[in-house]
């Protein structure tokens, strides 16, 4: 297993690569560049800033060359907000992303995992219904409206949480933002566990547990579970991405000081080195997490060998 | 006219007795009578049929247009001797005339994206499924990388390149959608290809092209089907999550997320300017879910 793990690191550096080149060239492509302000500047000045840079180089020189850096760990200056060097931005803001991230990624998943087998187990009765329906929402209602609508709803009209912002320390001002987030997550989760373990719940070697008198408790946990937990497991790889997605809206939204905002800004203003940078570490995290799951996965399903 | 033998009675007669005999059904006849039992499914066909007429017919008998500015109406509620029937916006803008016009970029977007991603996810799927082995493995395994990769990042960063014009960006987007359409259609193309119509085909000279299009893809029309009804409204929803984030559409043209991303910050004071898009918006994307999964169940073979 460790030589699996090995070679899935491996395989994860032409990856990283890849990316880096695609987002390198259709960036340095784009119309437009990090200096193009209100007023042009003089030209001398222009030609000067582009050469402290690097920029006046030939594009594939620029590449090496910003590929060497990251290779060392260093990402760059960014070139429009002054004084700061990508991995000082990405160091303010990532921490809080991936808490963020990660809450509502655990939150999601628990509710997720307790609903959907709640409603599997009660199936076709009240409980399994009012799953069915309550899941559709956050799936078909997008996570910027109804992002909007609790603000309104428990910050404006009723006073219960703050509307946005964030000071650390102040959990409240998190909880509508982890919500938001994790909704659909959670109802994605709900969704697949319901399926499965219903499936589960129909198969032969339950109804063998069932009928030596086994409880509906000892089954659940000891025999069905575990089953019913493989494609869910297969979801939460995609499933991150998604809450990657969704953090960009949130953020925006509750005004909260994560890396997504950066992101955002920096492929407006083409401030190069930010979206690169920002973008290099999503992918080596999902890579990450993918390849966790892909270990849990194995070892919930037996039949899967690692190769 | 009745001849005299009375042949064109009998040929009638005849004519309508074949018309009359029980046919063999068709497996579109079939999915579609399905379909037409499917209570939920068929709401949605309506209501969508009547919202997309009334986006690109409404527009034409609306007294307001939708960047047309009246200037005795600015920040003002529904108004119905004005004209005004969803209110006006801060600058005096009619608020229907702008989400009507906002649901017709949001279709167009959506559809112009959902024709670009089928299209390569067929050719690309198809192709790899067909010729199988190494092309197959190299093939999907480009296809296993891009999906790891965070697509929303890669949308952002096409914006900055498409950012002035949006059917481009869509074009755009629908070059990255493609990837599980492509699998999907690998996947029916491994078992197809087995299959001896496609056997005789090639005995009969034909190329593997030829057999590809000519006989692989029209087999696929379940699953493409399906797939593109499911496409539509997740374009929808990342035309309106750009939008929202400011990378979208841009002024005076407008789209349903960029007119929720100016609703939402006054909905206290105006709550017309965001409820307005929001429920058009949502109407369309409940719409399509029930008509995706009504599909999905209406052209499902294992329950024949």
């Amino acid at each position: 297993m460790l030589g699996y793990a090995l070679r899935r690191v491996l395989t994860a550096i032409p990856i990283v690569l890849l990316t880096i080149t695609v987002c390198f060239f259709i960036l340095r492509l784009a119309p437009g560049g990090p200096f193009d302000g209100e007023r042009a500047l003089p030209p001398d000045q222009l030609r000067n800033i582009r050469a402290y840079y690097h920029l006046d180089e030939p594009l594939v020189m620029q590449f090496f060359r910003y590929v060497a850096g990251v290779a060392q760990g260093n990402f760059g200056p960014s070139m429009v907000m002054k004084d700061f060097t990508v991995a000082r931005l990405i160091g303010i803001g990532l921490p809080f992303t991936l808490m963020l991230g990660f809450t509502a990624f655990i939150v999601g998943t628990v509710a997720g995992l307790v609903a959907g087998a709640i409603a599997a187990v009660n199936q076709n009765r009240w409980p399994d219904y009012l799953l069915v329906f309550v899941v559709l929402i956050p799936i078909i209602i997008p996570n910027f409206l109804m992002a909007n609508v609790v603000q309104l709803v428990f910050g404006v009209y009723l006073h219960w949480l703050p509307v946005g912002g964030y000071t650390p320390g102040a959990w409240l001002n998190l909880v509508l933002p982890v919500l938001i987030l994790a909704m659909p997550h959670g109802a994605r989760v709900a969704r697949l566990t319901r399926g499965s373990m219903i499936e589960v719940l129909g198969t032969n070697y339950i109804r063998t547990a069932r009928s030596k008198g086994l409880g509906a408790r000892l089954i659940l946990a000891r025999h069905a579970i575990k089953p019913a937990l493989i494609p869910v497991v297969s979801y939460l790889g995609p499933g991150l991405s998604y809450l990657l997605t969704g953090s960009l809206v949130v953020e925006q939204v509750f005004a909260l000081p994560g890396i997504g905002k950066y992101f955002i800004t920096a492929a407006l203003n083409r401030d190069y080195g930010v979206v690169l940078g920002t973008t290099i570490l999503y992918v080596f995290i999902i890579l990450a997490l993918n390849l966790i799951v892909d270990v849990v996965y194995a070892w919930l399903d037996p039949k899967v060998r690692f190769r | 006219m009745a001849g005299i033998t009375g042949k064109d009675a009998t040929l009638t007669a005849y004519a309508d007795a074949l018309a009359a005999a029980p046919k063999g059904r068709s497996l579109t006849q079939d999915a579609l009578r399905r379909l037409s039992r499917n209570k939920a499914a068929l709401v949605s066909i309506f209501v969508l049929a009547a919202l997309v007429l009334f986006a690109l017919a409404g527009p034409y008998f609306l007294p307001w247009t939708y960047d047309k500015i009246d200037w005795s109406a600015i920040r003002k509620p529904p108004d119905w001797v004005k004209g005004h029937y969803f209110g006006t916006d801060q600058n005096g803008r009619d608020m229907l005339a702008r989400t009507l016009q906002g649901t017709q970029m949001s279709l167009l977007v959506a559809t112009v994206a959902t024709v670009v991603s089928v299209v390569i996810g067929i050719i690309y799927g198809a192709i790899a499924g067909y010729f199988g082995g190494k092309i197959d493995a190299v093939m999907m395994r480009f296809v296993d990388i891009m999906y790891a990769l965070p697509y929303i990042l890669f949308v952002i960063i096409l914006v900055v390149i498409f950012g002035r014009s949006p059917v481009l960006l869509f074009v755009g987007i629908g070059c990255l959608e493609w990837l599980t359409m492509a699998r999907i259609v690998r996947g029916q193309t491994l078992s197809i290809k087995q299959r001896e119509f496609v056997e005789a085909a090639r005995a009969g000279g034909a190329g593997p092209f030829a057999i590809i299009f000519r006989h692989v893809v029209p087999n696929l029309t379940g699953p493409v089907v399906i797939y593109a009804t499911l496409t539509v409204p997740e374009i929808i929803l990342t035309e309106s999550f750009l939008s929202y984030l400011g990378l979208g559409v841009q002024e005076p043209q407008t789209s349903l997320g960029t007119l929720i991303s100016f609703g939402a910050p006054v909905a206290e004071a105006l709550p017309w300017m965001l409820f307005t898009p929001a429920a058009f918006l949502v109407v369309m994307l409940v719409c399509l879910s029930y008509i995706g999964d009504g599909l999905r169940d209406a052209l499902d073979p294992k329950d024949r």
